[in-house]
């Protein structure tokens, strides 16, 4: 185990590696300068600036010197923003992001595996294709659409909720629930899946022919085991995240990473876009790291052994 | 007893008939017959079918159903509402080619003149109410304007209305789905020709050759598509190409591992083993033997990918980092609606309904193909 984790660390290094230097070489290709908005500043003035920043060094030597802060945590300073570090703009947004993201998916998860195992329970019943129809709808429309529906319906015209911004728990509901159906969805489907196969197995039949209650037949024979595979689609789900915190805080005015990520795109801010990339990476890797090593934990059966897939 | 009543000349032996019970009963059904025969039985699969049908159709007859062109503007016809043939007296659906508000206020005229004021109405040539509730001190009143008829435009039919810029809607969604549907058929083909071709070779060449190609996978892997796509669209131009090859890259990963465990599963079978003995070369192998044998899966995976595809076209350019204006994406449209989302919420109704429609139907189709192609659902 110890053998197979260092193993997939080291592909997680070669693989934010790359990420870096293709990041730092494409943004070098990008047209337009980051002092393209202050137009009146002279050649002169342009050109002190450009040697401030360091940005008329030859290339290697940029992106050696990128290289360097890069391993110190030290993404650079913004562009735009007078000069704040870019990590001490991502550390201030990324709780932001965070709250709204574990928010929905605890949400989404809880009500989607609840709604699973209704449906599983009564499976072919009115229940069950309701259930059917949510998760392919959850899966199927747009977040964007959800999100642009629920302002209109629930902040516009029916006033009960803040169209917006960012500040109290009132906030958050809005942008949560848009993010948390696709983990729901995708949740309830899952564990419908799996309990249905699941409960019609040999070791239920035994448990239920010894006189286990319902309850517990349920949730610790039936339940445990059908979660399982839900770890599997952790992946999806945090991409799903990734993106939708694009998307539904730029929506909704919330002031996370996915809406300066965004911002910082239109206005050429060179280290925030790179470290925000970089971030985006790290996250995602270390969620498929996860993933692997808790399948292992969760189910013995496929525990890797001796390091080898 | 009754049993003494029975006479025992009643009855008679049965006739063995040996080649009856040798007959076999069901027709005899390749994978494909089955597969379809289960797809045929799938009410949401053949719903899906026959959406996808009609969307696709009118992508490509759509855009030629007015004489209005993708980029015909004119801002004296800007956002008309939607207006259909036949269907300007059901109210409800509100295709009536008239705008409406409710408003509150001490009596029924007062209400009246804020309607009035609202539409910026000096009389009532052009309004027509409908007066919800009347109470001392309170009334509730509905407005209908008739814009068109205001306009002088009565004998103009805008299905789905005109957008800010006096664009017409209806040939603009059905360009913009043109779009959706060219990802749809580009995240197949990826899938089809790079996945299947890459995890093929990995597994069927196996040693080294995995070795190295499987750990480009596991680099490529941990790099988000997102990342990808929008570094792509950084250094070339935000638009279908970016797009396309961002897609190119990161598209087919998931595909070719799904394939590599395949054929790993396949290669050392019997089969290919009596095949390799009678000289069959590497490439007829993987062709005739491998290949189809992994067809099921590679079908269902394919469409599951074309909805994420789609998908992530229309949210980058939804972002503004997708197709720019003045072209017509789904993912465009919907952002433009979302502009006007308070006043005007059809803009944004039809291509949300539209992208919604081909999300729901390439989604079911790939669950009934899924259970079509398992050959353990064969009853």
């Amino acid at each position: 185990m110890a053998k197979y984790i260092f193993q997939r660390l080291v592909y997680m290094f070669i693989t934010l590696f790359i990420i870096a230097t293709a990041s730092f070489f494409l943004m070098k290709q990008l047209p337009g300068s980051p002092f393209k908005a202050e137009e009146k500043l002279s050649a002169a003035q342009l050109e002190i600036l450009y040697e401030k920043y360091n940005l008329n060094d030859p290339l290697p030597i940029q992106y050696l010197n990128y290289l360097g802060n890069l391993f110190q945590g030290d993404l650079g300073v913004s562009f735009q923003m007078n000069n704040q570090p870019v990590t001490e703009i991502l550390m201030s947004r990324i709780p932001v992001s965070a709250h709204l993201g574990i928010q929905a998916m605890i949400i989404g998860t809880i009500i989607g595996m609840l709604l699973g195992v209704v449906a599983a329970l009564y499976s072919n019943s009115v229940i069950d294709y309701a259930s059917n129809i949510i998760s392919v709808i959850g899966i199927s429309i747009p977040s964007f659409i959800f999100a642009g529906l629920l302002q209109y319906y629930l902040g516009v015209e029916l006033g009960i909720l803040p169209v917006a911004f960012w500040g109290s728990f009132a906030h958050t509901i809005m942008p949560t629930i848009a993010l948390a159906i696709f983990p729901l969805a995708i949740s309830a489907r899952f564990v419908r899946t799996e309990l249905i196969e699941v409960l019609g197995s040999d070791y239920i039949v035994t448990a239920r022919a010894k006189g286990v209650s319902n309850a517990t037949l349920m949730f610790k024979h039936g339940l445990r085991n059908a979660l399982i595979p839900l770890v599997t689609v952790m992946g999806p789900m945090a991409v799903s995240l990734m993106t939708g915190t694009l998307v539904i805080e730029q929506i909704f005015a919330v002031p996370g990473i996915g809406e300066q990520f965004v911002t910082s795109i239109m206005t050429d801010d060179f280290p925030i876009i790179m470290g925000t990339t970089l971030f985006f990476a790290f996250f995602f890797i270390l969620i498929i790291l996860v993933i692997d090593i808790l399948y292992g934990i969760i189910d013995p059966r496929i525990r890797i052994a001796g390091g080898k897939d | 007893m009754a049993k003494d009543n029975l006479d025992r000349d009643l009855f008679v032996p049965a006739k063995q008939d040996d080649e009856g019970s040798e007959k076999i009963q069901r027709p005899s059904l390749s994978y494909w017959q089955d597969a379809w025969i289960r797809l045929r039985k799938n009410k949401g699969a053949i719903f899906g079918m026959i959406v996808l049908f009609i969307i696709f159709i009118m992508a490509i007859i759509g855009p030629f159903f007015n004489e209005k062109g993708i980029n015909d503007q004119d801002l004296g016809l800007s956002k008309l509402p939607p207006r259909v043939q036949g269907l300007e007296d059901v109210r409800w659906l509100g295709l009536d080619g008239t705008k409406s508000d409710t408003f509150e206020a001490s009596s029924v005229e007062a209400a009246k003149e804020r309607l009035r004021q609202r539409y910026t109405q000096r009389d009532d040539e052009f309004m027509t109410y409908d007066v919800k509730s009347d109470k001392d001190g309170s009334a509730e009143v509905t407005g209908y304007f008739h814009i068109y008829e205001a306009k002088g435009l009565q004998d103009q039919y805008y299905w789905f209305g005109t957008d800010t810029l006096g664009r017409d809607l209806f040939t603009r969604t059905w360009y913009g789905t043109r779009i959706s549907l060219y990802i749809a058929f580009l995240a197949a083909a990826i899938d089809m020709v790079i996945g299947v071709a890459y995890g093929g070779i990995s597994a069927y060449y196996g040693g080294r050759v995995d070795d190295v190609m499987q750990r480009i996978i596991e680099i490529l892997v941990g790099i988000p598509n997102l990342v990808v796509v929008i570094l792509m669209i950084m250094i070339l131009d935000p638009g279908i190409i970016s797009i396309t090859i961002a897609l190119t890259i990161t598209g087919w990963i998931g595909m070719a591992r799904i394939v590599r465990g395949q054929v790993l599963k396949l290669k050392n079978q019997e089969f290919v083993l009596a095949s390799r003995t009678l000289g069959s070369s590497n490439t007829r192998i993987l062709s005739k033997h491998l290949i189809p044998n992994t067809l099921g899966m590679i079908i269902v995976n394919t469409m599951f990918t074309i909805p994420s595809a789609i998908f992530f076209e229309a949210f980058l350019s939804f972002i503004g980092l997708g197709l720019q204006s003045p072209q017509a994406s789904l993912g465009t449209l919907i952002n433009d609606g979302f502009k006007a989302l308070q006043i005007n919420p059809y803009i944004m109704i039809f291509p949300a309904i539209v992208i919604s429609l081909i999300m729901i139907a390439f989604n079911i189709l790939a669950d009934g193909l899924r259970d079509a192609l398992d050959p353990k659902m064969r009853e």
